[in-house]
């Protein structure tokens, strides 16, 4: 099962392309020989998920290839890292924790990634195409590519995303091949619960529960025709959460998916699932950990980053008086910059909004909150485990609410 | 015994054979070698300088730094043994190699030998080239000593 490499992959790997790419080759021919990937191909794109600082061999594995010349071969964004770089002073970490993660992220850039610190790059504009190879980092960011666009990567981390960058190359297996890419379980939405007037929620449970199933690549029928990207994006990172899922498809509403037929290449599913609206509402209640009426010390939205489309929605939400408490909202640094050129951030700070970009809140310190509420269900999934903070899990308009009332609110 | 090199380097110790895979992402204390996964049969246990045998490598791809970073800090296993391949781990081992000259050979080991290797008291790993050469120095001790 020897890995068949062309010329250009040996000149890669013999170091004729510079010491960084050759570096990145070494690597990258073992893990694909692990994988027992044939070949590699050629990718177009590459997110790279190398800087939020875990401990000094990562940050010396990006300080090797800057030492080594190292150039990214294609379009590269960056992953969020370990503090905003625009609004430093709401770090509440260590010092060595601020100037390595700080260094981290400035090494990447140096590589030549753009400096995008989100972990929604398909929300900028290195948003690849439909059918495209890449190589992504990041559970909710592999997840969209392959399920909402229709590109085509595997799940990468440490080391190989980026080497995948310095290359030009990924292995080809697992979701680079088509074949692969067929369902094998069929999910049926069979109710919802009444009471619940946002798809979002909807997207939250059923991403949660398509986690914990385990198995292959599923389709989902019965996600209203109105499901919207955002909601999509909510689904898969939930999923992406709850279990190791890189690529679902929603019929009539993903690329891959016009039809089950389309979704299933043809052939029959290899396992059928139904949801009900208890099997929505009991998931839905299993990401909260706090009960209804508790005290508030914040609100946590934008996990994954905020979209315009969902500051837009916020927008029809707030009026009136400030809320009672803080609003904290992760998004990409490039989005924000849109929301200030429309002169439209100032209304939502005057409401208690607080713009978090290049990181995220639930992964490092800047929430001084013991219990918060959040509309993504990533957020309430990691938040107990990585900030020790206790979350309750409802809608967009919900969270509002529990922001103005200063308590967990359900309308 | 024969097995093949998926990391090269050479390495001696004891075997620790872990009943379940392990994430070393969130289940490994990388400062101290401890394995601190709540739901790990192992819970408790040190893979500093053990032979660590595990059939397949789990969870977040966050694993190979982690790793990285352990054996950097001089706490990471003397070798791992799997029973299928895993990216996650070998990127992990071959990066500590690159970076700080550690050598954490990973070899793949016949699912037949694999009992006898978990029983010996000692073992010693040559991974140079394709195929691995394993060792066994000494049998594991009976419970009566």
């Amino acid at each position: 099962m020897a890995l068949e490499l062309t010329q250009e992959d040996l000149a890669l790997l013999d170091g004729r392309r510079g010491p960084a790419a050759g570096f990145a080759m070494r690597l990258l021919t073992r893990f694909a020989e692990s994988v027992e990937a044939k070949r590699l191909v050629e990718i177009e794109s590459a997110h790279v998920d190398g800087c939020l600082y875990l401990g000094r061999a990562s940050l010396d594995f990006v300080e090797k290839c800057v030492a080594l010349g190292g150039r990214v071969r294609v379009a590269t964004t960056l992953n969020v890292g370990s503090l905003d770089l625009l609004h430093p002073e709401t770090f509440r970490g260590s010092d060595e924790l601020r100037d390595n993660g700080r260094r981290l992220m400035e090494a990447h850039a140096e590589l030549g990634c753009a400096r995008t610190f989100t972990c929604a790059p398909y929300q900028t504009r290195y948003r690849p195409r439909f059918g495209a190879q890449i190589a992504w980092g990041e559970s909710n960011a592999i997840v969209f590519a392959n399920s909402v666009i229709g590109a085509r990567t595997e799940r990468y981390g440490d080391f190989i995303d980026l080497s995948c960058a310095l290359t030009g190359r990924a292995p080809e297996f697992g979701l680079h091949i088509a074949d692969n890419r067929r369902a094998r379980t069929l999910v049926e939405i069979e109710s919802t619960p009444q009471e619940w007037r946002d798809n979002t929620l909807v997207a939250v449970a059923v991403g949660h529960l398509l986690g914990r199933l385990g198995g292959g690549v599923a389709a989902i029928v019965g996600l209203a025709a109105e499901t919207n990207e955002d909601d999509l994006k909510a689904l898969g990172a939930a999923a992406a959460s709850s279990g190791a899922v890189a690529l679902f498809h929603a019929v009539g509403l993903t690329p891959e998916a016009p039809t089950v037929e389309a979704a299933f290449h043809g052939e029959r599913p290899e396992r059928v699932v139904r949801l009900e609206a208890r099997d929505l509402r009991d998931a839905a209640r299993s990401l909260s950990t706090l009960p209804d009426g508790a005290p508030l010390d914040a609100v946590a939205l934008g996990t994954p980053h905020f979209s315009l489309a969902e500051f837009a929605r916020l927008r029809t939400l707030i009026s009136g008086e400030p809320a009672r408490v803080k609003i904290w909202i992760n998004t990409g640094r490039a989005t924000l910059e849109i929301l200030r050129a429309q002169g439209l951030d100032a209304e939502l700070a005057d409401f208690g909004v607080k713009f978090v970009v290049d990181t995220c809140t639930y992964v490092t310190p800047i929430l001084d909150a013991r219990a918060i509420m959040t509309s993504s269900g990533k957020c309430a999934y990691y938040a107990p485990g990585n900030i020790g903070a206790a979350v309750a899990f409802g809608s967009l308009a919900d969270c509002v609410a529990s922001a103005r009332a200063g308590v967990v609110t359900r309308l | 015994m024969k097995a093949l090199t998926l990391c090269p380097g050479e390495a001696e110790g004891a075997p620790l054979l872990l009943d379940e895979p392990l994430s070393f992402w969130g289940g490994l204390d990388v400062r101290t070698g401890l394995i601190i996964d709540r739901w790990h049969p192992q819970r408790g246990d040190s893979v500093a300088g053990r032979i660590v045998m595990m059939a397949s490598g789990r969870g977040s791809s966050s694993g190979s730094a982690a790793l990285a970073e352990a054996l950097r800090l001089g706490v990471g296993p003397a070798a791992i043994l799997l029973l299928r391949r895993d990216g996650i781990v070998i990127v992990g081992a071959l990066v500590a190699t690159e970076l700080y000259g550690l050598a954490c050979p990973v070899a793949l080991l016949a699912p037949e030998d694999w009992g006898e290797v978990a029983a010996a008291g000692r073992v010693k790993l040559s991974a140079i080239g394709g195929g691995a050469e394993l060792t066994l120095l000494s049998p594991a001790l009976s419970p009566e000593g």
